[in-house]
């Protein structure tokens, strides 16, 4: 098998995790910068809409290496989706697939579920509860917080700080409350 | 600001390249890891944890610099109620989107152009944070 046609197969975690994990001392030798991603958000606001707020007024030029990061990110989605893809359908657990069918999630074929979130579900309550409510949590909750996944799961953890111990524990708390409990009657909407 | 910035976007672009071929960015494979019914997120999180953890006892262990020939520094996080509340919060809003925020963004290079109002609505939520800070229980 050629090495491109390997490369456009799904990538195991234990291939995944690792790459994940070395972006760490990447950023750091590079130029000293701590992984974390969601302080992106905070960046934007003080760019662009600070208002008066105190929190948002600081040199967030001085960040800009991070908004060029995310900028990559972006990047990197396009080139894999449209170069680095060999049309292979995700391989889920058939228990998920059984429990999102009586939802009308039938599709399994795209990263991001056309059935939720997609242009025309904005106009849905499930689908304004999803992506405007879900991206509202997402950044109130990382920066109430002081870090996402990355800051604290990765960054955090690896460098034995225990309050993003309990921060990582909190988000799956929240995740699993979520998903279990809460998100079978936000998809009935 | 591109040049000095160059490096950050080619380490985002390989990052958003393993978002997207190890489904880390697949709202389903979300599901999968907070029903427990797939083990690839844990190992994705946990392998990474793992190498990055090394990695930085490797670079304490040898004091290795930037190379720019700075010392590397690690700054302390501090605890506050906020990283309970907020990590909760944050935990209710990853398990709707599938995403955190890095994969927001690495959704909307995939061509799932929606997501931009999600994205957008994270930033206004970070800015009612900012806003709100200081009446909130830290």
């Amino acid at each position: 098998m050629s090495i491109l046609a390997l490369i456009k197969q799904p990538w195991p975690w234990y291939v995944a995790g690792p790459l994940i994990g070395l972006i760490v001392p990447a950023l750091l030798i590079f130029g000293n910068k701590p992984f974390g991603i969601s302080a992106n958000l905070r960046h934007i606001c003080a760019a662009c809409i600070p208002a008066k707020i105190p929190f948002f007024h600081y040199d967030w030029k001085k960040e800009m290496w991070n908004l060029f990061f995310v900028l990559g990110i972006l990047i990197g989605g396009f080139i894999a989706s449209s170069m680095l893809s060999d049309q292979t359908t995700i391989a889920l657990n058939p228990d998920l697939t059984k429990e999102l069918a009586p939802y009308g999630i039938t599709r399994f074929d795209s990263l991001v579920p056309v059935e939720l979130f997609s242009w025309s579900q904005l106009f849905s309550w499930r689908g304004l509860a999803m992506m405007v409510g879900g991206g509202f949590l997402v950044g109130f909750g990382t920066r109430y917080a002081g870090g996402c996944t990355s800051g604290h799961a990765i960054m955090g953890i690896a460098s034995l700080q225990w309050p993003s111990i309990i921060a990582t524990c909190c988000f799956m708390l929240g995740g699993f409350l979520m998903a279990n409990l809460i998100l079978p009657y936000i998809l009935t909407f | 600001m591109l040049r000095n910035n160059f490096k950050y976007l080619m380490v985002g672009l390989v990052f958003g390249i393993v978002f997207v071929k190890a489904e880390v960015i697949s709202w389903f494979r979300i599901q999968e890891m907070f029903r427990l019914q797939s083990f690839h997120m844990y190992g994705i999180i946990g392998s990474a944890v793992l190498v990055a953890m090394l990695s930085i006892w490797l670079i304490k262990k040898f004091r290795i610099k930037t190379v720019s020939g700075e010392p590397i520094v690690i700054k302390p996080k501090e605890f506050n109620k906020g990283q309970i509340y907020g990590g909760i919060l944050f935990g209710l809003g990853w398990a709707v989107t599938g995403a955190c925020p890095g994969p927001l963004f690495a959704q909307i290079g995939t061509g799932a152009t929606v997501v931009v109002v999600t994205l957008i609505s994270a930033i206004l939520g970070t800015w009612v944070y900012g806003k709100f800070r200081n009446r909130l229980p830290h």
